[in-house]
């Protein structure tokens, strides 16, 4: 599994080629199974922008959530349902995972994905007071589907200081990759003198891709 | 991005088990052979994540050095039994549910001259006092016989107590409200030291006993059976023999009550319960 991080704001369209071939690099020789989605509640609008652009042949499921203020009940598949050429559900408890799907977490209860390729959905505590939890759908998603295989890495990148070591990266970005993950790749702001800026996210994130939301539905 | 990527998604290898995954087969073994709790047919997710806070909790490094100290150490089963089990409820939770009890389950039971209510994992009993309150005020609590069962003693004991924190009650009235009481809730307990107490009187025909939904057996003809979000913890296998159960435990048309997001579309019992209530997960049963 591959983290890739989505940022709403829009870079130079050199920056964008540049991340492509990031993109490209990562998932190359790899086997890809799903994709995980996870947005604070402003991710919607991501969402409008990105999940449409998936073509109608798409083979792989497609794994939403959002944390979104308080218990209500989510309308999110309905809403996708009709502006997405795949079929749109709510993932339910026990049910088998399609591809071609795009399923969205419910509200009030932490959906996981289990080692047989079902949904399970719990109650356990709210995780920084989200319920469903981004960390709960991803890192269960990393455990069923287990590391891909591990891209050979460029020599130049091996010379590459890791980022984020003084703080340490976050722990569960590196769950998520299973000690397989690219290293080495740019941060968001490689161009800019790393060491007079305060920390960013992806410090504490070494593996992720950052992206603009705009440019990964063209991809 | 990858044409071929979903190409063997259907047909996907399965890998062999990681140390970690070997280690909680084990430890869920060695549970069921010591103390005859049976967790093996758990969902491997939530489970896992529940024993790696026991872990953190109970400074060991590996699942085997807790399966070694739970093997020699009751007290250490104890601590983990706490954290396999998830005691997270509230009162009246999901008031749309206990409204339908109200309007679609309470005017059939009226029907019955004496009632058996099974609460099947009672957790700390917040379930309990919720039914027993929509019960008494529906006149029916005097000629009901409700049996709580849990697996985790602490819980059951925690429900036999009765005390709920007070800095709950504020949700918990309005979630009665919304649930369609009819009183002031606060009649229902006494408020002193950071508790609330409940009423006594509201579980005196309530037996809390120690069931397994895994291992045991039924013990007595129900009319009207509550198992919320309990069943999501277990596999297909697993969830197929609950439903068993209660399928055989509940008289002809009893009723089952499931937690909001929970189905039984995926189960061979799909066919054996009707739905009374889709929405609110209220069923009725089909056959003998």
């Amino acid at each position: 599994m591959s983290a890739i991080r989505v940022s709403g704001k829009d870079r130079n369209a050199d920056q964008n080629a540049d991340r492509n071939a990031d993109l490209r690099a990562a998932v190359r020789g790899r086997r890809i199974e799903a994709v995980v989605i996870g947005a604070s509640a402003g991710g919607v609008e991501a969402l409008v922008a990105l999940l449409p652009a998936l073509p109608e042949d798409f083979a792989l499921p497609v794994f939403c959530i959002l944390h979104l203020p308080g218990d209500r009940e989510s309308r999110l598949a309905e809403l996708f349902d009709d502006r997405l050429p795949l079929p749109v559900r709510e993932a339910a408890d026990k049910e088998s995972i399609e591809p071609g799907t795009v399923y969205f977490a419910g509200s009030g209860y932490h959906l996981s994905v289990e080692k047989d390729r079902t949904f399970s959905l719990s109650c356990e505590p709210p995780i920084h007071f989200a319920r469903p939890a981004i960390d709960v759908l991803m890192e269960s998603a990393a455990d069923a589907y287990g590391p891909c295989r591990r891209p050979r890495r460029h020599p130049a990148d091996r010379r590459q200081p890791r980022r984020g070591r003084r703080h340490g990266p976050d722990p569960r970005v590196r769950r998520l990759h299973g000690g397989a993950g690219p290293r080495g790749c740019p941060g968001p702001d490689h161009a800019a003198p790393r060491h007079r800026r305060l920390p960013t996210q992806s410090d504490f994130a070494p593996a992720a891709h950052l992206y603009p939301v705009a440019h990964v539905g063209d991809e | 991005m990858d044409a071929d990527a979903g190409a063997d998604l259907k047909n996907h290898v399965t890998r062999p088990p990681s140390d970690i995954d070997i280690e909680l087969r084990m430890l869920m073994e060695a549970v069921y052979l010591k103390y005859n709790y049976d967790f093996r047919d758990y969902t491997g997710a939530s489970q896992k994540r529940r024993v790696l806070t026991a872990l953190r909790a109970m400074e060991l490094d590996t699942v085997s050095a807790l399966q070694a100290r739970v093997m020699h150490d009751p007290a250490a089963f104890a601590q983990l039994l706490q954290f396999l089990t998830i005691p997270v409820t509230e009162m009246f939770r999901d008031p749309d549910y206990y409204a339908a009890i109200r309007k679609q389950v309470v005017p059939f039971l009226k029907t019955y001259p004496s009632l058996n209510v099974w609460v099947a994992g009672c957790s700390t009993g917040e379930e309990v006092y919720s039914l027993a309150i929509l019960l008494k005020e529906e006149g029916l609590l005097e000629r009901t016989q409700m049996y709580a069962t849990d697996i985790n003693p602490e819980s059951l004991d925690a429900a036999r107590r009765g005390v709920m924190p007070l800095d709950r009650m504020r949700l918990y009235t309005e979630n009665y409200q919304k649930a369609g009481g009819t009183r002031a809730f606060s009649d229902y307990y006494t408020a002193a030291y950071g508790g609330a107490l409940f009423d006594r009187a509201l579980v005196e025909n309530v037996t809390f006993a120690d069931h397994s939904l895994a291992t045991d057996t039924v013990f007595a003809e129900t009319h009207f059976i509550s198992c919320r979000n309990v069943m999501i913890y277990f596999n297909r296998r697993l969830q197929n023999r609950v439903l068993g159960l209660f399928h055989e435990s509940l008289c002809h048309r009893g009723f089952l009550g499931l937690g909001s997001k929970e189905s039984i579309d995926f189960s061979t019992y799909a066919e054996r319960f009707e739905p009374l209530d889709k929405r609110m997960r209220l069923f009725r049963k089909v056959g003998t």
